[in-house]
């Protein structure tokens, strides 16, 4: 067993994989169930889906494709992408997603954070973190739905997640997304010395040592986009996922 | 439809009694070349030839539903008195057992069994619920656990786990802070604390060797 999860994040727009880079230029890169069917067959640990579209246009999330999502997961299913409501997140938990990612709904209200571990317990509830370094590298919260950063400190809001029952946090690096040379470990540190849930880091990740970088720096679990849907620095779209030998040899101390 | 699935004419039946998705359960099922359907009333359960008791959530969510609308009653029928192998799954399998710290209600008391919450000292600092992959080791020689050498990983989301009062009814356990039953078996029931349909193609195994009882 790996000592460390490493995720594949597919990230989805109007029903079709795409991968962004800095948060922005989505490139499609293909068929989510196709890839979700791919890295069944690679037998990975856990699989997050975000639909990037559906809290900036305030639509619902697409439940018949989740439901298909989670028919031909074989490991756990994590989805983010527009809920706002207990009642969202009973009908995602229904259709067999066993984690729901949050944000926008977490900034705006964070006693919704409250309100979902209460109703369907910790373990079940991930918040979303983006940060966004400014030109004098201090970060700052970023919000996505809006695509600005907020003035309000991100160790405070990351604090107030945990508090309220985050059972696990997402940290994403805006600066670092798509650019596959390495995470922010600094973002990490940070991130790890402020809570005690794990801590699941993405943005930055293009080789495998990456990966080892941030499990160094405190995470608990290592997630990747990129990584695993480009090959080649010309980017062609080629879903792979490294060999689970060479993964424990990685995580070995 | 596969091919599989024409030659497995076994009636493999998932009862639904409001508790869960089995959507990928049926997935897995159609994987292993057997074709598993739901079952929306209690007397479906009379053609089964196996049964999955599969569900989430709280303990006595789970047994007012299965005592609601006759299913406790289809239920003891087919496996106590037509003995059909039945798989209990994470809720499924604690409520084969007699009760719950979790709730009041009765359990099926099918295993000479309780079910208690993980209780862990802070210096431990593991988390409740146990949330995650985990490795078994098998207890005793069982028809659906195959006791290999070779690593076989099960997801698990738990906060309460089975204590079996009949040793020889324990098949594997998993360790979370200690040991612990992840699986059981008493003649024709099973039950497994981890989720088979979420655990690749170790899960896949033994649904297929359940399937071929």
């Amino acid at each position: 067993m790996l000592k460390h999860r490493v995720i594949p994040c597919l990230l989805l727009r109007n029903g079709g994989l795409v991968k962004t880079r800095r948060f922005k230029n989505p490139k499609y890169v293909g068929d989510p169930i196709n890839a979700i069917r791919i890295f069944n067959g690679k037998e990975v640990d856990e699989l997050m889906v975000l639909d990037i579209l559906a809290s900036k246009k305030s639509i619902e999330p697409n439940y018949s494709l989740i439901e298909q999502f989670a028919g031909e997961c074989f490991m756990p299913l994590c989805y983010g992408g527009g809920v706002r409501t207990v009642e969202q997140a009973k009908q995602l938990f229904a259709l067999g997603v066993e984690k729901i990612c949050i944000q926008s709904a977490a900034i705006e209200r964070p006693v919704f954070i409250s309100e979902l571990a209460e109703k369907f317990g910790s373990q079940s509830v991930v918040v979303s973190i983006d940060i966004k370094r400014n030109l004098f590298k201090k970060a700052h919260l970023f919000e996505s739905r809006s695509g600005k950063t907020l003035s309000s400190g991100w160790l405070d809001f990351l604090r107030e997640s945990v508090q309220r029952g985050a059972g696990e946090i997402v940290l994403n690096s805006v600066d670092r997304d798509g650019e596959m040379n390495g995470y922010d470990l600094q973002m990490i540190r940070d991130t790890v010395d402020a809570v005690t849930v794990p801590v699941i880091a993405l943005g930055g990740a293009g080789r495998l040592e990456h990966f080892r970088q941030a499990i160094d720096a405190g995470a608990a679990a290592v997630s990747a986009g990129s990584l695993f849907v480009f090959q080649g620095p010309y980017r062609a779209v080629l879903i792979s996922y490294p060999a689970y030998p060479e993964l424990e040899r990685l995580f070995e101390s | 439809m596969d091919i599989a699935e024409v030659m497995n004419t076994k009636s493999i039946l998932v009862p639904d009694f409001g508790i869960g998705n089995f959507a990928s359960i049926i997935r897995m099922a159609e994987k292993c070349g057997y074709s598993c359907a739901i079952a929306r009333q209690p007397e479906e359960l009379i053609s089964a030839d196996k049964i999955i008791l599969a569900g989430v959530g709280a303990f006595d969510h789970g047994i007012s539903a299965l005592n609601g609308g006759g299913w406790r009653e289809a239920l003891i029928n087919a496996s106590l008195e037509r003995k059909v192998p039945i798989i209990g799954i994470c809720l499924g399998m604690q409520m084969m057992c007699n009760k719950s710290e979790e709730g009041e209600l009765q359990g099926l008391g099918w295993i000479d069994a309780d079910v208690l919450r993980f209780r862990f000292s802070d210096e431990s600092c593991l988390k409740v619920p146990h949330m995650g992959w985990n490795t078994l080791s098998v207890y005793r020689e069982n028809p659906i656990i195959l006791n290999s050498k070779d690593e076989q990983r099960f997801y698990f989301v738990h906060s309460y786990h089975v204590v079996c009062h009949e040793v020889e009814d324990v098949i594997a356990t998993a360790n979370y802070g200690g040991d612990f039953v992840a699986a059981f078996q008493h003649r024709n029931i099973f039950g497994v604390q981890f989720h088979p349909e979420k655990s690749h193609r170790y899960g896949m195994a033994l649904l297929k060797r359940f399937f071929e009882l």
